[in-house]
């Protein structure tokens, strides 16, 4: 009898993550700069989404206020540049992480204390306390008008690249996909590594039974709250990176519907396999952009394309295209 | 010193005395079964032991400590463990998983997220090992969701076991589970925790099962702890056959009518 059980295969991982990494190192040589600047919006919310899910399709919590999280991250990089007058990306991305590790940690020790609806209606009415902060005290946040973020403020790599002068717009956007596609590719890696760990089978434990995980010892309070920051780091990470492409930041991204957005991205993608969240990001992304150039009526397409999906399609983007798969295989 | 010993506990619902009073004392190593009347409290009393339900009133002593106060968790660390009558498992986890969970939780490895779960070769061995000894090896890469109700069930105690408790609390093990394969599921969880020198408390309905495996018999009624004996004590005790069967006299419990 052989001793090794089947784990997910990390040289089958490795045969279809390499191709792909190869694939998207390459691609802006390929496409437009417009094309590329969307894979970078797409590669951003995509690391958003895949936090989101630790919390969905791992540990079975819906939460809807990941807004407060993205938007704490790209906030803190606004004030970071504003006033600090810090120029260096990574010491922006330090301080995103450790306000969002704050926000997260404090947040998250009272919504789990609740599951469920209770647990998602605690975290939407905390997010819209950060954001009635940021619309109300304008004179520090800007108000309706948020921060503004110019790619020529900030330097990547330790002040090896700053954006100024001439062409620098074409500069920034090739530099910055290669910046956020190597920390997109590093946050893949950990949650990865995350989710196959003995922590993360012990939230997919929590997830299905609760009361049996406490019986063999798990403290399921705790463990949901560790899962809670991971969470809200990945998403902090995504709202800091998102901020310099941008060049600005408002309270939209704290609002609501931005919340519901996040979970759009992962139902679309399939919150119930490791790269939904991540195809679904990029795939809404695209989607978002092209209904939005195409129609003033863009919320209507979306919503359409919403029922549709969770009527045809309830596994999503990658669940369904697994499903089809596995039966193309057994046939 | 007992391994176990209630003292005058106690839990109400409402008007109901689930647990009424009970003082009972199990010993190191003991199988010991507990029976009675539906509603004879006999799941409440595991319940409050285990944590799943506070006590109203009195003292749980556990190797020689007062638990009355500490949470599931902490008895679980403590060294008891319990499976369920209605099957409680991780029902979209592997069988392989439901175990290897445990053992991490045991070992308290599930607060590592920097290592590949399946590449922990020693917890796989445990896992497969266990998986062998409840007879579930070739269903380990099934999801739990899609075993029959008696694996389910060993699976269930499984998950229990693998915990390596000291006191080991089983709440109908069988129910809901053929008569054939009543006997099997029975052989395997009393050769596993005879081997292991584990304390079992059961909790179990049919008479014969309980007569063949116990070495101590508790009998419960309206929340009160009735007798208490070996199995030829209970046997032959017409309060207890009364009580059980409806019925007295020589061979209460071999008569078939």
């Amino acid at each position: 009898m052989q001793t090794s059980i089947s784990g997910p295969s990390l040289s089958r991982a490795l045969t279809v993550a390499v191709p792909l990494v190869l694939a998207l190192v390459l691609l802006p040589r390929v496409v437009d700069l417009y094309q590329t600047e969307l894979l970078i919006y797409g590669f951003t919310f995509a690391i958003a989404a895949l936090g989101f899910n630790l919390l969905l399709g791992y540990t079975g919590l819906l939460s809807f206020g990941h807004s407060a999280y993205f938007g704490t991250g790209a906030y803190t990089v606004a004030f970071i540049v504003r006033d600090l007058h810090v120029q260096s990306m990574e010491l922006c991305i330090l301080g995103a992480l450790a306000s969002t590790l704050i926000i997260s940690a404090l947040f998250g020790y009272v919504c789990v204390r609740h599951t469920r609806i209770f647990f998602g209606i605690l975290t939407l009415a905390l997010s819209q306390v950060i954001w009635s902060l940021a619309f109300k005290f304008f004179w520090v946040t800007g108000g309706t008008d948020g921060i503004r973020v110019p790619r020529t403020t900030i330097t990547l790599l330790a002040g090896l690249l700053d954006f100024k002068g001439s062409g620098s717009y074409q500069r920034f956007v090739y530099s910055y996909y290669y910046y956020v596609l190597f920390l997109f590719l590093v946050a893949v890696a950990i949650m990865w590594v995350i989710v196959h760990s003995p922590f993360g089978k012990a939230l997919q434990a929590i997830r299905d039974n609760d009361v049996r995980a406490g019986f063999v010892g798990i403290a399921v309070r705790r463990y949901r709250w560790i899962a809670f920051v991971i969470s809200g780091l990945f998403t902090g990470l995504a709202g800091a990176l998102w901020v310099p492409l941008n060049g600005l930041t408002t309270p939209d991204i704290l609002y609501w519907p931005f919340s519901g957005e996040i979970v759009f991205m992962t139902v679309l993608g399939g919150f119930r396999t490791f790269t939904g969240p991540i195809v679904g990001a990029i795939a809404f992304n695209y989607l978002k952009v092209y209904a939005v150039a195409s129609s003033q009526y863009w919320q209507l397409v979306l919503g359409v394309v919403l029922v549709i999906l969770v009527l045809a399609l309830p596994a999503g983007i990658v669940g369904t295209f697994k499903h089809l798969a596995g039966k193309l295989g057994r046939s | 010193m007992a391994l176990l010993e209630t003292i005058d506990l106690k839990r109400y619902f409402g008007e109901t005395r689930a647990v009424d009073n009970v003082s009972l004392k199990i010993e190191e190593h003991e199988f010991v079964s507990l029976v009675g009347p539906n509603g004879a409290g006999k799941t409440s009393l595991i319940n409050v032991i285990s944590a799943l339900l506070s006590p109203e009133s009195g003292r749980i002593i556990f190797k020689g400590e007062d638990i009355t106060r500490l949470s599931v968790t902490q008895r679980v660390k403590a060294g008891i463990a319990r499976s369920f009558q209605l099957v409680n498992v991780f029902d979209d986890l592997t069988t392989f998983d439901n175990v290897a969970l445990a053992i991490f939780a045991r070992q308290g490895k599930t607060a590592h997220l920097g290592s590949l779960a399946h590449l922990d070769h020693e917890v796989t061995r445990e896992a497969v090992a266990i998986l062998d000894q409840f007879a579930l090896a070739p269903k380990r890469a099934h999801s739990a969701r899609d075993l029959s109700q008696g694996e389910r069930k060993l699976l269930d105690v499984a998950l229990a076991y693998s915990l390596r408790p000291k006191l080991l609390f089983l709440d109908e093990p069988t129910s809901g589970v053929s008569t054939r394969d009543k006997g099997q599921i029975m052989d395997t969880i009393a050769s596993v925790v005879r081997a292991e020198g584990i304390t079992a408390v059961i909790v179990e309905h049919d008479m014969d099962v309980v007569f063949k495996y116990s070495d101590r018999i508790v009998v419960m009624a309206q929340g009160t702890v009735l007798a208490q004996g070996t199995p030829d004590e209970i046997r032959s005790n017409e309060q207890v056959a009364m009580v059980l069967l409806g019925s007295s006299g020589p061979d209460a419990f071999t008569r078939k009518d």
